[in-house]
């Protein structure tokens, strides 16, 4: 398999607290790789920072085989990757359908268009002339994965996707990520919910305090291993990084 | 305080600590200042010629104008293009308190600033329903309001204006040393004042409400209120200002005294001398007024250079000269406090709470 | 027959006021930026036309082919070279900016065309007119209230159904967000501008066709636009229409009681709007 993305030993601060320190990573061409550890552990600041949206003091990031550490956020969507933020950051005054219009704004060829995404999240096309203001938590959710398909991304950046929703609306979008992966999607999951995030991914990493502390196989590692990393608690127990 | 306790109570290391609220940096600063006071003050009897000492006042009244803009501006949030609504009022207002209910003119100028600040709180209501940039044009068209209803009130002279009579019979030393003192205490007046009133507890709120309104409106200082006070105040400067240069000028007209130049001249004065600090409008008087006796002869292209350098220090230095000059370390008139380790006031600029 | 005539004439100048104000109301709606340097690009828009006139002999008409294309152009740049770089430093700086812009615009105006007081001929059309009755129509007021509803509508369809008209929306709601969608920001915010001072051209021109102008008529021009998008209700199109009408026939009917409130009257409707109805008469009914 090619790697699709490099994050080569970066490191981001914001002013003087460093968020992550020389975090490395690889995702290969059509995997699905979660990134799973407890809340600040630099998981959202790894995504954005994959995005664009923050600058690594550190490390370089490739993509596709070249440098994108200075591409700015609104190139990299152009070259294939989309994050679905944090906080879904759905456009208030937008309907659903506009917002999903939105993220097809760079106009990539690519599978995904306004039918293939209905065909995925059938519940969007009910909403589709809701405003985003009026959207319910997992409505909104559903709608920011549609919105960054759009955009027909060789790498799609879910960020917690879960927060906040009820379990049975979680394991209504999880369902939706096989087919985002059957159509060539690479994607790379940031998570708290390790069941979730254990279902759907091909491999781990865990982070604790900005730095890798668990990656493996999401087949070979264990529930126990996952759980001393993600509190790092016991981490000597756990493979560690390397 | 509360607040003061609580840190004791967390066992930190209080005693060891020095709070310091300028220091001897900022008193020998004030000494200078108050040795050009005092320099201003002998001044017209052996340095300045009659025209100079006229001058002067126009600059004393770019002082008050800027310091109470940069008190909305830059500590109150409130950003106005209508100060001129206030100028005007003061300038009309001087003149009908001096010739027409006979006010001594020191009186009269300072109860014209007194009706422009009263003139202010009805129309902060008004005003207040409208935010930021919105709450500027809002301000303009009050002040065309003002010129306006001014025009149209009998007695007041129409487009043509008023000229004051009451110094009529008084000979021309006494009447330019009697405004010439009288903006000289008020410009110092305005800036103590104001230094007073950024000391106090509601300057504080008004330091949090410049770094940030919402926080400061969650930390229970009330903005609303705090923002009314200094709108009122500000405008009564304004009034006096307005005063002084209709005592200055002997006359006043709708179209020069409710010009909206006067707000072009407030904000290159603070923007380009420091916004939120009470030095930076004080420096940005003088720079502007020097700047206006050596380039006046250039008419526009002088006002166009004055709006280009606006623009830059906008942009390129946003805490203007005095922010460049001190760096955020020096103040002049100490609003702040630092804190040092006990024994070493100077030296330290940080302190560990570990 | 008179107040009649007064309301009619005063909805159409209404339409003037209306096309002068979209601009403003777009750059607001989209960036929250006032923009204090409208009044001076509407009058240098007609300044512009009218040089252009004295040059080339070009009927009048023709001069919008190129003020709109420059105008915008200098929107575009005004924006990515200072408002984009002001936006960084908070709400104020924003609009200190653009009032050392208007200082600037106002005086260079002055300088290279004197304060003598211009207008563009339009020859016949100036003066002709249609009879309804005994109320009489200027044809030329006409075209320009026809003229802003048409830009009214077409903003309010581009910035609803074109990808840039989306893209606009979506950088209003969330500029960051916007960029994950592969939106450049800036250039957006530039874009907005553009057409924003594109409209303000359109409008200065036929300022310029209708009044004597001089260098500082933007002033008053930045208040009317100003009162039209308060009275109407911030952030709606729409109500910038019925804005500009609202003050078109306040001003007119203050001057049928006397000619020197006519100004007055329409500040006073203002204020009376900003007492009892803050939000205007059409907040928020459609986006932009």
């Amino acid at each position: 398999m090619t790697t699709l993305l490099e994050v080569d030993a970066i490191d981001v601060a914001y002013g003087d607290f460093r968020a992550l320190h020389g975090i490395t990573l690889t995702v290969a061409e059509g995997e699905t790789l979660a990134v799973i550890g407890a809340n600040g552990a630099g998981k959202s600041t790894l995504l954005k920072t994959i995005a664009g949206l923050l600058r690594p003091s550190a490390g370089q990031i490739r993509f596709d085989g070249h440098n994108v550490s200075h591409t700015p956020a609104h190139r990299r969507v152009r070259e294939g990757i989309a994050l679905t933020p944090e906080g879904r950051r759905i456009f208030a005054s937008l309907t659903v359908e506009e917002n999903l219009k939105v993220g097809a704004h760079g106009r990539r060829p690519g599978p995904w268009n306004l039918r293939t995404v209905y065909d995925a999240f059938p519940l969007l096309e009910e909403l589709r002339t809701r405003r985003g203001a009026h959207l319910s938590g997992g409505e909104q959710q559903a709608t920011a994965i549609g919105r960054a398909l759009m955009s027909n991304p060789k790498l799609l950046l879910l960020d917690e996707v879960s927060l906040g929703l009820a379990p049975v609306v979680i394991a209504d979008i999880y369902r939706a990520l096989p087919t985002i992966a059957e159509k060539g999607t690479t994607v790379l999951v940031v998570e708290q919910d390790l069941t979730q995030a254990l279902t759907v991914a091909d491999r781990v990493q865990c982070l604790l305090e900005g730095r890798t502390v668990l990656e493996g196989a999401a087949a070979e590692v264990t529930r126990e291993q996952v759980q001393a990393a993600y509190f790092g608690v016991d981490a000597s127990e756990g493979r560690e990084a390397g | 305080m509360s607040s003061t306790t609580s840190l004791a109570r967390q066992d930190l290391a209080t005693r060891d600590l020095k709070v310091v609220r300028g220091g001897w940096p900022s008193l020998a600063g004030g000494g200078v200042l108050a040795a050009i006071v005092v320099f201003l003050a002998a001044a017209p009897w052996f340095v300045f010629s009659p025209g100079d000492v006229t001058n002067l006042v126009t600059l004393f009244a770019l002082i008050i104008l800027g310091t109470t803009w940069n008190l909305m501006a830059g500590y109150g949030g409130l950003v106005s293009i209508g100060q001129q609504a206030y100028i005007g009022a003061g300038g009309y207002g001087v003149i009908k308190l001096a010739d027409v209910v006979g006010l001594p003119i020191p009186v009269a100028v300072v109860a014209a600033g007194v009706v422009c600040a009263l003139l202010a709180i009805p129309t902060s209501f008004l005003l207040f329903r409208l935010v930021g940039g919105y709450f500027a044009i809002g301000t303009w068209v009050v002040a065309e309001v003002f010129k306006l209803v001014t025009q149209e009130l009998p007695g007041f002279g129409g487009g043509s204006g008023l000229s004051l009579t009451a110094f009529q019979g008084v000979d021309r030393v006494t009447r330019i040393a009697t405004v010439y003192y009288l903006a000289l205490a008020l410009a110092v007046l305005v800036v103590l004042a104001t230094y007073a009133l950024m000391r106090s507890r509601v300057g504080l709120g008004l330091t949090a409400i410049r770094d940030d309104s919402v926080a400061a409106a969650s930390l229970g200082v009330a903005v609303r209120r705090s923002q009314r006070l200094v709108y009122v105040a500000a405008s009564g400067g304004a009034g006096l200002a307005g005063a002084l240069i209709a005592v200055n000028g002997l006359r006043v007209s709708p179209d020069s005294m409710f010009s909206v130049q006067y707000t072009a001249f407030m904000i290159f004065i603070v923007v380009i001398g420091g916004l939120g600090t009470i030095e930076g409008p004080i420096l940005g008087a003088v720079i502007f007024f020097a700047l206006q006796q050596l380039l006046d002869s250039y008419g526009t292209w002088y006002l166009i250079a004055l709006g280009a350098v606006a623009i830059a220090v906008v942009l390129l230095a946003p805490k203007g000269l005095w922010g460049l000059a001190a760096r955020g370390r020096y103040e002049v008139f100490p609003v702040g406090h630092q804190v040092y380790p006990q024994g070493s006031p100077q030296v330290a600029k940080s302190v560990d709470f570990e | 027959m008179d107040w009649i005539n007064a309301v009619l004439q005063g909805l159409l100048l209404g339409g003037q006021y209306a096309l002068l104000a979209c601009g403003l109301s777009l750059i607001f709606g989209v960036m929250r930026i006032v923009n204090l340097a409208h009044g001076v690009l509407a009058v240098a828009s007609a300044y512009l036309a009218f040089w252009l006139v004295q040059l080339t002999g070009m009927p009048s008409f023709l001069t919008i082919a190129i003020v709109i294309p420059v105008l915008a152009a200098v929107g575009y740049a005004i924006q990515r070279g200072l408002f984009n770089k002001a936006l960084r430093h908070g709400e104020l700086s924003p609009l200190l900016v653009s009032f050392g812009l208007a200082v600037i615009g106002a005086n260079l105006l002055q300088e290279i065309f004197t304060a003598d007081s211009r207008k563009i001929s339009i020859g016949d059309l100036s003066t002709s007119s249609v009879e309804l009755g005994d109320l009489r129509i200027g044809v030329f007021s006409l075209i320009t209230l026809v003229v802003a509803v048409a830009v009214i509508v077409g903003l309010q369809l581009y910035l609803s159904h074109t990808r840039i008209g989306r893209a606009m929306r979506a950088t209003k709601d969330d500029p960051e967000a916007a960029t994950l969608m592969g939106i450049d920001e800036r250039h957006m915010y530039a874009l907005a501008t553009a057409i924003a001072i594109g409209t303000v051209a359109l409008a200065g021109v036929f300022l310029g066709m209708s009044t004597q102008f001089s260098p500082t008529y933007g002033d008053l021009v930045l208040i009317f636009a100003f009162e039209a998008v308060i009275i109407g209700g911030l952030g709606s199109l729409w109500g910038t229409l019925l804005g500009g009408l609202v003050l078109g026939v306040a001003q007119t009917v203050g001057a049928q009681i006397d000619p020197a409130y006519g100004v007055l009257a329409g500040h006073l409707v203002f204020l009376v709007v900003l007492l009892f109805r803050p939000q205007g008469l059409l907040p928020k009914a459609v986006v932009a």
